[in-house]
């Protein structure tokens, strides 16, 4: 079946795409009240976000955008030391949607929510003329547990900077997809709770937490910087990079430090619980590929020390990454 | 001015060969070299450019032999 | 020698100041991405040259560029690097928010495949290049031939690099060796620059790009400065011939041929450009007269900077009218051109 305007008139034909697809996968006692609004009871300080994905192709390899748009906002809110609680769902579907393509997008975004510990209370529909491909908006609150202060802002020289794991497999993923190219790179899309949890059930003093996504880590790393009034201080020969990611960004001219990934994070802790910290992570199935990048320091910007003991200065990503020859 | 780089043929037909690239797949034209599989070819502009000789990590030991030692 | 030694060396060089250009910007990009130049005495300096073939294309190039796209039916094919470089009324990047057809190649023949695919539409390629990319272009020249399309146009804006050494070893005297091209050499031949080390008596040293390659390559120029030695050599072994590749030459020669060229903000250069011969004419898509460049602001001094006569900072535009987001001169286009690079460590 394909998706024809009547599915987003509210009427009969919206009635039967709800039952036959969201509905079939999305289930809880909140949603099910069917009211005009999700009433829930959450007392404390909230975090929340909201995020809109349009990705081309919307099936990859290692995900979906269903996937990808709970695991984008559930990261978010699991960046800010919260416990994610609650998603809306928004579709906008194209013109012309296989409806088996949507329903594997929704079934995942159901799975996801149940692994992310996330109820999905709100939803909406649309369809618009297009050419049958689908975009997803979310938006989750999460509950800050008490005593729990993350923040760019909080870094100190000396604290240790973390990644979870290889960069720039998402990107290298939907590249691939677009351009044709043969590879087996696997998008790293997923929900980090199981870092985060582990992180503060070891009582790591986190300092700020951000996950990798667009911009890569060269932009996060200075964000956090410049937040704080320091310096970042990174070892080149630890950034962790498949060989098969290098092999497809040499062909493209592409940098890992700027490329999007969707279940890879930074996380900053005091530097006495560095080596803690890693351990922690790597007993994850997301972030048993942890490295420790490098420190804080009193300086200013972000810098690298190269494979030849050399050092550059990391800018912020301006522009776009786009395949050229110079 | 010219980002060409180096990857391993896998199989040749006429003038075009799959070329990867640490595992990403690509076809380039080969007819600017002599291609062998299992050969690596610098690849430039999706045009193999030359066979390179030997491989990189042998290349970069023998090239700091080539240079004048101070004594 | 190893690594360690060749850095401590270079680290500890307290001779009489150097001055060595790479003329090509993927070393540009390679000695900024292994910060060479925090590895080496600050008396050896490092001046990059016109070394990338889309920062010199003149204005007019991107014109016409602009006006092949924005005809109707019509599809223009560039590489990525291309977009973004200002024209008279702006970029292929603009023009393409207003309409302009303009596709991303990885390759020449990406175009030639839209062109079998699609008889119904005039295909273009923003044939941009040095004497690396020219025969790859000859190769999707003879696949059009060989498919027999009409419908494929090349507006050309080939260069050459030797004749702009040339140009600069004639006109400017303050540098003293230069880091030879690795990929062009490939095409060329690394001979190519006996007779320049006789005749401007300066060191030519052909490199790879790996980080390792280039300390290796500054190492040799640097020795052969404190020999008083001017020598040609290739350090870059792997790939590159001294008679070069026989095969791509012979095809440059058989669908190009020399002409003068304009280069972004340095001017004519005899010589310097490649266009496809006249046999050829019907495959060509305007690329004759394109000679009109900006009109740099008196205060731009790219010209300047590109031969190593001032740093970027001595440029009253850098940094205030010309920033990387808006860029002026072709030092500026680039990330990689020296302010590019000027700009993203100092501000």
């Amino acid at each position: 079946m394909k998706i024809t305007m009547a599915h987003g008139s509210g009427g009969k034909s919206s009635a039967e795409l709800m039952k036959a697809v969201f509905a079939k996968y999305f289930k809880n006692d909140i949603l099910d009240r069917m009211e005009d609004a999700a009433v829930l009871n959450v007392s404390g300080r909230i975090a929340f976000s909201t995020d809109s994905f349009v990705v081309t192709p919307v099936i990859f390899r290692g995900g979906n955008i269903g996937k990808l748009a709970v695991c984008g906002t559930v990261n978010d809110l699991l960046m800010m030391g919260a416990k994610p609680l609650y998603l809306t769902s928004a579709y906008i579907l194209e013109e012309g949607l296989e409806s088996e393509l949507l329903e594997t997008c929704v079934s995942s975004m159901a799975s996801t929510a149940k692994e992310a510990g996330v109820q999905i209370v709100a939803g909406d529909t649309k369809v618009v003329e297009g050419n049958g491909s689908l975009m997803i908006n979310t938006t989750g609150i999460g509950l800050i547990p008490e005593g729990r202060d993350i923040s760019a802002a909080n870094l100190k020289e000396g604290d240790a900077v973390i990644v979870s794991g290889y960069l720039g497999d998402h990107h290298a993923c939907i590249l691939s997809h677009r351009m044709n190219l043969e590879n087996t790179i696997e998008s790293d899309c997923a929900p980090l709770n199981d870092i985060v949890d582990r992180l503060f059930d070891e009582e790591i003093r986190v300092k700020a937490m951000r996950d990798i996504t667009r911009g890569g880590l060269g932009t996060m790393l200075n964000e956090l910087a410049a937040t704080s009034h320091c310096g970042i201080e990174i070892e080149e020969a630890n950034i962790p990079v498949r060989e098969e990611v290098k092999g497809f960004c040499g062909i493209l001219g592409l940098d890992p430090l700027y490329m999007g990934n969707e279940g890879k994070m930074l996380a900053v802790v005091d530097g006495d619980d560095a080596e803690k910290a890693l351990a922690a992570m790597k007993a994850t199935n997301h972030g048993k590929d942890a490295v420790l990048l490098g420190r804080v320091t009193g300086d200013k910007g972000v810098v690298m020390k190269t494979r030849l003991g050399g050092k550059r200065v990391i800018d912020s990503l301006y522009g776009e990454g786009l395949p050229r020859i110079c | 001015m010219c980002v060409a780089i180096p990857g391993k043929i896998i199989s040749i037909d006429g003038d075009t060969a799959v070329v990867s690239f640490g595992g990403t797949e690509m076809k380039a034209n080969v007819a600017m070299v002599d291609a062998e599989i299992g050969k690596y070819v610098l690849v430039h502009a999706g045009c193999a450019i030359e066979v390179m000789a030997e491989d990189q990590a042998k290349e970069l030991i023998d090239l700091f032999s080539e240079l004048d030692e101070i004594v | 020698m190893n690594t360690e030694e060749v850095v401590r060396y270079l680290k500890n060089y307290d001779g009489p100041e150097v001055k060595l250009m790479e003329v090509c910007g993927t070393h540009t990009a390679s000695i900024f991405k292994n910060g060479i130049r925090s590895l080496i005495s600050p008396r050896i300096r490092l001046i990059s040259g016109p070394g990338c073939p889309v920062c010199v294309t003149p204005t007019a190039y991107i014109d016409r560029c602009i006006e092949f796209a924005k005809e109707d039916r019509h599809v223009l094919y560039a590489f990525g690097d291309m977009l973004k470089v200002p024209g008279s009324k702006g970029s292929l990047s603009v023009a393409k928010g207003e309409g302009a057809k303009v596709e991303l190649m990885m390759s020449a023949l990406d175009a030639v495949d839209a062109a079998a695919a699609h008889p119904e539409l005039m295909i273009g390629i923003a044939a941009v290049g040095f004497e690396t990319t020219i025969p790859t272009y000859a190769v999707a020249l003879a696949r059009a031939i060989e498919k027999g399309l009409s419908n494929l146009r090349f507006v050309t804006a080939l260069k050459q690099t030797f004749p702009a050494i040339e140009w600069i070893c004639e006109n400017e005297q303050g540098i003293d060796g230069f880091i030879c091209p690795g990929h062009v050499s490939v095409i060329t031949g690394s001979d190519a620059f006996v007779a320049f080390a006789e005749k401007y008596k300066r060191p030519f040293v052909v490199a790879g790009f790996e980080g390792e390659h280039l300390l290796a390559v500054i190492y040799e120029i640097v020795r052969q400065l404190e020999k008083g030695e001017a020598k040609a050599k290739n350090l870059y072994p792997n790939a590159v011939r001294n008679e070069g590749n026989p095969k791509a030459k012979a095809l440059i020669e058989r669908y190009f041929c020399a002409g003068s060229a304009v280069w972004r903000g340095l001017g004519a250069i005899p010589n310097s450009g490649m266009y496809l011969r006249e046999e050829y004419g019907n495959f060509d898509g305007g690329s004759f007269g394109l000679d009109d460049d900006i009109k740099l602001p008196r205060s731009c001094r790219c010209a300047e900077v590109i031969v190593g006569r001032i740093n970027p900072c001595d440029c009253p535009m850098f940094g205030k009218a010309c920033t990387p987001t808006d860029p002026y001169g072709p030092c500026m286009v680039s990330a990689e051109g020296s302010c590019g690079i000027w700009y993203r460590n100092t501000i």
